[in-house]
């Protein structure tokens, strides 16, 4: 019987439904993941533009194109649409749907059903967000982070935006859930832990963090609604309710979910680095165990957010103390990275390029963050430009840059197509360019006292606004590059075969596309993922 | 003595980000060194080494202390930053969207912080509605004033001039223009303007061109 299907990929199977009903009610963890990059794609470039119009607005002071609640209502919906469609869900949803089973020689994920309805709470998510939009009392303008009372007050349509993060939260708990399921249930034989790929690692960190803290947020955004509807008093001042508390609630999840988006990046990069250095990876314990240490201790420094709120000297004293340990995982895995280059036998090719970028963009991010964690330094850049621009460093160097590193490292086996090389090369260094000009000059407007969330600012921040806003342009153009350069691919790249970048892990012993099932004879493995010996 | 604690701020600063700068540097020259020396041409085989505990303990250990290091110099600054000496004075500021109120001890109510020369600062921080939160970027201290409480800091003017203070936390629609200032004055000034009557804010506000020039004249 498996003979029959073996020539057979799965977008060519041919199920009980045919055309797009195919789609939409497969339950294939490859068909699922297409359809969630086909979303994400989508949602980035959209809030992508939200960000370019939000720079050029910036360009000059007072009104440049817009009017203050245009403003605040476009940072808002960056902020909605980036984190909570794009960068927390985001490399789970794709790569982690797509290549998980597939790298611990699976069928699919434990629960297939539950995985395709994980896609449409994503989505019903997504339809409310856009329909936040167009009802009720305007955009909202509270930012992504919903701080009560603005929250409460607000006459714009925060209930609806919140409703919908409600809704994302449960599409990331059930993947979460299906995730550790198949990690412990369907690993194949001969797969130990410690013999598993190191991305799964990654995604195994980041799925307990997605079941054990997404409920947090989850009743706390619910409480925000009962707050507005029915003036329950549990954060509003006016009725004894206390600020603070919606704090935090807010970044018992939200600090965390840093750790949901960067991990699985990190797991990207212990994949790719391997592949083009022809060479195991360096301290694959460490790297692994660093990966639930980064879990286990991001769970508790959430109030490093909180640093000037009024929370006791005693407490920010210990948020402080631990959020520097935080950082040493981070700092073990990158020394780690370097040292599998060593002695290695190095092929520089696009995925490889988009690591290098991903290090150096990344460490820039990871290094001002001690600056933040750091008590009286915070003190003074909190809510500045600085943190926007180490954030973007974290999150868009981190896990952008990663996700569209993985885009490229695994479009081979994904849709069994070859992009253009030197296209994608150029896109990815014009891409760490315009990034560097759009944020490092927020460093330094916002340790001179530039505050975020401004519409306008003084005349002394404008050379810094300004050369942002170039830097923008330059970015903006990297990413249409990238992305246009892979459309391209699809229809007219040249075949690939089913190991074009000479891996070692599991999906790369398979067809490129994958059939059906992924495996016709289920694999054993009788050595390390990265093992060339 | 208490000016330090600007300084101080910087000075954790400084230090956190030179030594960012050098690890960044470490990290990022290894790196491109190994792509290069180590590349497929110059180095076709590659040598397959899975670890090196020795290694391993020597980078945890050194951002260990590292980090430690860091945290000591910012706890130390923050302990300054956060103790007001005792014979500071208390001015209590109310943010509202979208300005911000100083009541001092004696009843006199303004929309611009005066303070004397050399007289340290303890601001009581409220909000009438929703959070803000209270910046002066040239003494390098914040704290979110949070409707239901009342939040401290401190600072001490040493030099006269006049200074921007800016709402740092989103507050709506005119949180970019939530703007203020504190004028350093001298003490037998500032005394003087204390202790005058006239203490409208109208008034305050229409001399208040005149007061900093007058500052600057000095």
């Amino acid at each position: 019987m498996e003979a029959t299907i073996n020539n057979e990929n799965f977008y060519q199977y041919k199920g009980k439904h045919k055309g797009i009903l195919g789609w939409l009610l497969t339950t294939d963890h490859k068909r699922i993941g297409i359809m969630y990059l086909a979303a994400m794609i989508t949602f980035f470039v959209v809030a992508m533009f939200i960000g370019f119009f939000m720079r050029l607005e910036l360009l000059t002071p007072g009104q440049t194109l817009m009017k203050p609640e245009v403003y605040n209502a476009l940072f808002t919906l960056h902020g909605v649409i980036m984190i909570f469609l794009f960068i927390v869900p985001g490399l789970p949803a794709v790569f982690g749907n797509f290549f998980l089973p597939i790298m611990i020689g699976a069928k699919d994920v434990s629960f297939p059903r539950l995985n395709l309805l994980s896609w449409y709470l994503y989505m019903a998510g997504a339809i409310l967000a856009v329909v936040s939009l167009f009802t009720g009392g305007g955009l909202p303008d509270t930012g992504w982070t919903f701080y009560v009372p603005y929250s409460i007050r607000s006459t714009s349509n925060v209930s609806t935006a919140l409703f919908a993060a409600f809704i994302l939260g449960f599409s990331s708990i059930v993947t979460g859930l299906n995730f550790i399921v198949t990690i412990h249930r369907l690993r194949c034989k001969g797969m130990t832990w410690f013999k598993m790929p190191l991305f799964v690692w990654g995604l195994y960190s980041t799925a307990w963090i997605q079941i054990l803290a997404t409920p947090v947020v989850g009743i706390t955004l619910l409480l925000v609604i009962f707050e507005r509807f029915f003036g329950i008093g549990v954060f509003d001042p006016a009725l004894g309710g206390d600020p603070i508390l919606f704090q935090h609630l807010f970044w018992i999840y939200s600090h965390p979910a840093v750790y949901i988006m960067i991990l699985p990046a990190m797991g990207l990069v212990s994949e790719i680095i391997p592949t083009f250095a022809k060479k195991t990876i360096f301290g694959y314990g460490p790297i692994a165990m660093s990966s639930l240490a980064i879990a286990f201790v991001g769970y508790l420094v959430w109030g490093h957010h909180m640093f000037t709120s009024g929370i006791s000297d005693t407490s920010r004293a210990i948020f402080s103390l631990l959020t520097f340990i935080v950082a040493i995982p981070s700092g073990i895995k990158i020394f780690n990275w370097i040292a599998t280059l060593y002695k290695g036998s190095i092929e520089v090719r696009t995925p490889l390029i988009f690591v290098m970028v991903f290090i150096f963009v990344f460490s820039i991010g990871g290094l001002t963050g001690l600056v933040l964690g750091s008590l009286n330094t915070d003190i003074h850049v909190t809510d500045t430009y600085y943190v926007v621009a180490h954030f973007h460093y974290v999150m868009f160097g981190g896990m952008g840059t990663l996700f569209f590193g993985g885009l490229h490292y695994w479009f081979p086996k994904m849709f069994g197509k070859m992009f253009n090389e030197k296209v994608a090369n150029f896109s990815v260094v014009l891409f760490m360019i315009g990034f560097n000009i759009l944020y490092f000059p927020m460093f330094i407007m916002g340790y001179l006292g530039m505050p975020r969330r401004y519409y306008d600012f003084l005349p002394e921040f404008q050379i810094y606004h300004q050369i942002s806003t170039i830097g923008s342009w330059v970015l903006v153009t990297a990413i249409l590059i990238m992305i246009i350069n892979l459309i391209v691919a699809l229809k007219n790249g040249k075949k690939a075969g089913s190991d074009p970048w000479g891996g070692t892990t599991l999906e790369w012993t398979i067809p490129s596309p994958p059939p059906l099932e992924n495996f016709d004879i289920e694999p054993e493995v009788t050595k390390g993922p990265y093992d060339r010996v | 003595m208490n000016s330090s604690i600007a300084q101080q701020t910087d000075a954790t600063f400084i230090f956190i980000t030179a030594v960012s700068v050098v690890l960044l540097l470490i990290v990022t020259i290894t790196m491109i060194y190994f792509v290069i020396r180590y590349n497929k041409k110059r180095h076709p085989v590659a040598e397959q080494i899975s670890g090196n505990t020795t290694i391993e303990v020597i980078w945890t250990l050194i951002p260990f202390v590292l980090v430690m290091i860091m945290f000591f110099m910012s706890y130390s600054g923050f302990k300054n930053l956060r103790n007001a000496p005792s014979d500071a004075m208390t001015i209590t500021v109310t943010g509202k969207m979208w300005k911000w109120t100083f009541d001092y001890e004696n009843g006199k109510q303004t929309d611009t912080l005066y303070v004397p020369l050399n007289k340290p600062i303890k601001m009581a921080i409220k909000s009438a509605d929703v959070n803000h939160s209270f910046f002066i970027p040239h003494y390098r201290v914040k704290e979110d004033a949070i409707p239901g409480r009342t939040n401290y800091l401190w600072f001490n003017p040493i030099e006269l001039g006049y200074w921007d203070i800016a709402c740092a936390e989103y507050c709506g629609l005119q949180h970019a223009y939530m703007y203020s200032k504190v004028i350093v004055m001298p003490e037998a000034k500032f005394w003087d303007w204390y202790n005058t009557k006239t203490d409208t804010t109208a008034i305050v506000k229409d001399s208040l061109t005149t007061k900093v020039d007058s500052i600057q004249k000095k």
